[in-house]
């Protein structure tokens, strides 16, 4: 890796630049720190940021400009000395042909006439054979592109590395002639590392507006091709769409219904499975357990959480969904080896700890004086469960669900293992159904263009999760925090 | 007051009637509470023992002792010992005389084939590394141990039907239960005779499956490892670690001590809080349209991989820190910055260093809960087949639960085996980080 070596560099320049920048502010102050501002560690490490941060910089822009830069003076190069008439027979007879898509009649090659995916596949070949790949089938001046292409990627570099080394030492000496004693070097440091700081604390809030327009932008460009109304209210899903035009079934039927009711049928049977048990077991633990049953069992409960969402979606195929459908087979039931039943209760396993954790805190939050008061007017235990501390801590246990809800709905690996590709549209637990995540993940994995409607429409389901998942956790937040005030 | 015989009406019995009454229904409540968590464990001991009583066999492999003489003029006739030639050579031939050894008596085609069908397809690769490693047993007579094919192996495994029992096999008899008609046994009965004569003549022995943990990924899953799985899952992490750690804490800092409470700081809290809430594979999503689409990063490389988990880990690291430097009592600070302290002296020096081990707990969860994840990285391109082991982070690889998954798709019953086998050295690795972040909490956490 080359561009680690520029950075190497950087690096050891800064260092060199940390010692110098030190050992001046000591000189400067004729050996006696008090004298000086800032402590002389200040001054190296001003010395070191001058040097290092305008040089990274540089580096960071320069890195996704420069493939860019020479690959158009490659293209450049081809259009100008390969793509000429004389040539032109040649190219015929080479692989280029059938890269370019050359007819027969055309006695030109202009490469602003290329298609988007034909011109993608020159840049690639010419990258491979920059790279040294196998260039067999091209005519040599393919070779002469390739080598335009990596003798500026070679200059860039040589550039780079000198531009950038250049910068770091013109950085350093800058910062370097500035040390006195009465440099103001901590203020100049700390003001650095709190920028840094509130940069970190931006990637936040960048992530967000990166996911909501990214998926904004790819769902109004599947919204273009396939009207809003068909994708939310449609019955019928079916995204494969036809590889040629003429092929029967060529349109794509794309009614996300059946996927929002298959979603909201496993998550149901999840929930169906989490909510008692986990709402039982947090009661069990805070109310009645004893401190050592509570140090062992929680700990233990919390393994359900950490085991990854691959090995539940394994353990429910190989062998809760055989189980129920050698259950339903002993007592004459058809049940699908892919049923939402399987796929849904397992994750409702996942769900317990979620559950439980989050209403363990809610009713250890709620105040021992409810619950003496309970007792005092002669209350069971039980009683004083349901009839005053779960009715005081039902917003919080609300919002608990709420966001175990969400973690269902946005469940991937367990449904892609457990549950069903078919889109069927029922409510029969036992038959296979699908999800918003299954098919974002059956309409993403493997090779895809990035213009059909099949893979946009992988980023509407994605919006329209995220957009669910969304509002369950505002909602559920802002629930816990309104409850969590009420008691504080 | 009047009374029936039979019934109880004084308000003493009547009282006692209801406490019973109630005093049941307090036994019940809490069998539900017992039977809820019992459920709970019974589901977690399920999943446990269904894991390791499907993988277990897995560490084990059935191999069949070989006298491969490796012929100079086949493999590097001009004697360059150029690793080149050595990778291309033709070792099958090797391999298939020294089988063909074993068997004497098998002389048609249709025999020598299933003799040659007894060892792992991929036998001329064990031989091939064994001479990349060392290129003078050209021209030599080794002795080397080969993978059973997979399924003879799950068959001694007695994973599979026709139930073999392998030490009654060994002493020669023929007590092979063919219960399952010939179209759905997995061997023939000719495969079994001569299988069971490699066994007679001691050759084919359990040996402990090194391949398993020094291979790529591969086809026959005799010689599928894990090796370049978990490569790829290290170097994922580490970009993960080497972004969010400092990312986070500084953000948690900056957070925490710094931020004036506005409306922006507000926003940003809020923001922190859903991110922690938001489907993983969204995550993915953003990976594939912005770091792959918008800035044309390789496909299923770790980078990508690690740039993804950073995000998502991201939240967990914040709050956790947030978490830790709240603990650190204003005490401390007001110390440092009374003595003459700047705010970001008193930061480094005094504050941090107390609230490490709270951040170095949440990381640590936060790296659990990336090298468990999955459905990000299939959006990312990181299901592709490998079966060269990375080498950098810019290399083609899978993760490690990926690889679970691929597997799990996987139709031979040896898939099901070694799939298991992954999921118990994935748990390992996840036990070993939550209990290096309980013991991390147990020894450093101080109450003030």
């Amino acid at each position: 890796m080359d561009t680690i070596l520029v950075i190497v560099a950087i690096v050891l320049l800064a260092a060199a630049g940390f010692v110098m920048g030190r050992r001046r502010a000591v000189v400067r102050s004729g050996g006696v720190s008090r004298s000086l501002h800032s402590l002389p560690n200040y001054h190296g490490h001003f010395v070191a940021l001058w040097s290092a941060v305008p040089a990274l910089i540089l580096l960071v822009l320069w890195l996704p400009l420069e493939p860019t830069l020479a690959m158009n003076a490659a293209l450049d190069y081809f259009q100008q000395h390969i793509a000429e008439a004389n040539n032109l027979e040649t190219i015929r007879q080479s692989k280029l042909a059938l890269l370019l898509g050359l007819s027969p009649d055309q006695t030109t090659i202009r490469l602003e006439d290329l298609a988007a995916d034909q011109f993608g596949l020159l840049q690639t070949e010419i990258r491979n054979m920059a790279a040294g790949g196998a260039s067999t089938g091209h005519a040599a001046f393919m070779q002469e592109v390739a080598d335009v292409y990596s003798g500026y990627r070679e200059t860039s570099y040589i550039l780079m590395f000198v531009v950038c080394l250049a910068l770091a030492g013109a950085g350093a000496g800058f910062a370097w002639t500035r040390i006195a004693p009465e440099m103001r070097a901590r203020n100049h440091v700390e003001r650095a590392i709190t920028w840094f700081m509130i940069l970190c604390s931006t990637v936040a809030i960048l992530t967000t507006v990166g996911i909501v327009l990214s998926l904004l932008f790819e769902a109004m460009r599947f919204f273009a091709q396939i009207p809003v109304t068909d994708f939310i209210f449609g019955l019928h899903w079916s995204p494969q769409t036809a590889i040629r035009e003429d092929q029967v079934g060529s349109t794509g039927a794309f009614g996300a219904v059946p996927l929002f009711a298959g979603t909201i049928l496993i998550s149901l049977i999840a929930m169906c499975v989490a909510v008692p048990v986990g709402l039982f077991s947090a009661i069990y633990m805070a109310e009645y357990a004893d401190n050592r049953v509570r140090a062992v069992v929680k700990p233990i409960l919390e393994i359900l959480a950490g085991i990854p969402t691959v090995v539940y979606g394994f353990f429910a195929a190989l062998t809760v969904a055989p189980f129920f459908r050698g259950v339903g087979e002993s007592i004459g039931l058809d049940v699908s080896s892919e049923s939402a039943l399987a796929a849904g209760m397992v994750m409702g396993i996942m769900i317990i700890p979620f559950v439980s954790s989050l209403s363990d805190d809610v009713i250890t939050a709620v105040p021992q004086s409810m619950r003496e008061g309970s007792y005092g007017l002669g209350a069971t235990k039980s009683e004083t469960i349901t009839r005053v501390i779960l009715p005081a801590a039902l917003p919080g246990v609300v919002g608990g669900i709420l966001l175990a809800v969400s973690r269902a709905i946005g469940e991937t690996m367990i449904v892609v293992m457990a549950a069903g590709l078919g889109a069927n549209l029922t409510a029969n637990p036992l038959e296979a159904v699908t999800t918003v995540t299954v098919q974002i993940v059956t309409l993403l994995v493997g090779d895809q263009e990035f213009d059909s409607p099949k893979t946009l429409a992988a980023f509407a389901l994605g919006l329209v999760l995220f957009l669910m998942t969304l509002c369950l956790n505002i909602i559920a937040l802002h629930v816990v925090r309104k409850y969590r005030e009420q008691y504080e | 007051m009047t009374t029936n015989a039979g019934s109880v009406t004084t308000p003493k019995e009547k009282m006692r009637a209801t406490l019973k009454h109630r005093y049941a229904a307090e036994k019940r409540f809490q069998a539900y509470g017992i039977a809820a968590i019992l459920i709970a464990l019974a589901m977690l001991v399920t999943l446990f023992v269904t894991i390791i009583g499907n993988g277990f066999t897995a560490f084990q492999q059935y191999t069949v002792h070989l006298d491969v003489t490796l012929y100079p003029q086949d493999i590097d006739p001009d004697g360059t010992g150029d690793p080149e030639v050595l990778s291309k050579a033709n070792y099958q031939s090797a391999v298939n005389d020294a089988m063909y050894a074993l068997f004497p008596e098998a002389t048609d085609r249709q025999a020598r084939r299933a003799v040659r069908e007894l060892i792992s397809p991929g036998a001329n690769y064990v031989i091939r590394d064994m001479v990349m490693d060392d290129p003078s047993l050209v021209g030599q007579r080794i002795s080397v141990r080969v993978p059973l094919a997979s399924e003879y192996d799950q068959v001694l495994k007695g994973n599979v039907d026709p139930v073999v029992d392998f030490t009654a096999f060994k002493e020669g008899s023929t007590s092979v239960d063919w219960s399952l008609s010939p179209e759905e046994r997995l061997i023939s009965e000719k495969q079994a005779d001569y299988l069971q004569q490699l066994i007679r003549q001691g050759e084919v022995e359990a040996s402990f499956n090194r391949w398993f943990f020094t291979n790529g990924d591969s086809r026959q899953p005799e010689l599928a490892g894990i090796w370049g799985a978990a490569v790829g899952s290290m170097f994922t992490l580490m970009v993960t670690l080497a972004l969010s750690f400092p990312i986070g804490v500084s953000a948690a800092v900056y957070l925490e001590e710094f931020a004036p409470k506005n409306r922006l700081t507000d926003i940003i809290e809020v923001n922190i809080n859903n991110l922690a809430a938001v489907p993983s594979i969204v995550f993915g999503l953003l990976g594939l349209a912005v770091f792959l689409q918008f800035f044309g990063m390789p496909r299923s490389a770790p980078l990508v991989g690690g740039l993804v988990l950073t995000l998502m880990t991201l939240p967990t690291i914040i709050i956790a820190s947030r978490a830790a430097l709240k603990s650190v009592p204003p005490s401390i600070r007001e110390a440092a910055l009374g003595v003459g302290a700047s705010k970001l002296q008193c930061i480094f020096h005094h504050v941090l260093p107390l609230a490490m081990p709270g951040m170095l707990t949440g990381t640590i969860i936060g790296m659990a809960q990336a090298l468990g994840e999955t459905a990000p990285l299939l959006m990312i391109g990181m299901v592709a087949f490998v079966v060269d082991i990375p080498g950098s982070p810019l290399d083609p690889a899978t993760v490690m639960p990926v690889q679970i998954y691929l597997w799990s798709d996987s139709p031979e019953r040896a898939f099901t085996e070694r799939t298991s086998a992954a999921i118990m050295c994935l748990l390992g690795f996840l036990i070993l980080m939550n209990a290096a972040a309980v013991l991390l909490r147990k020894r450093f956490e101080r109450r003030w």
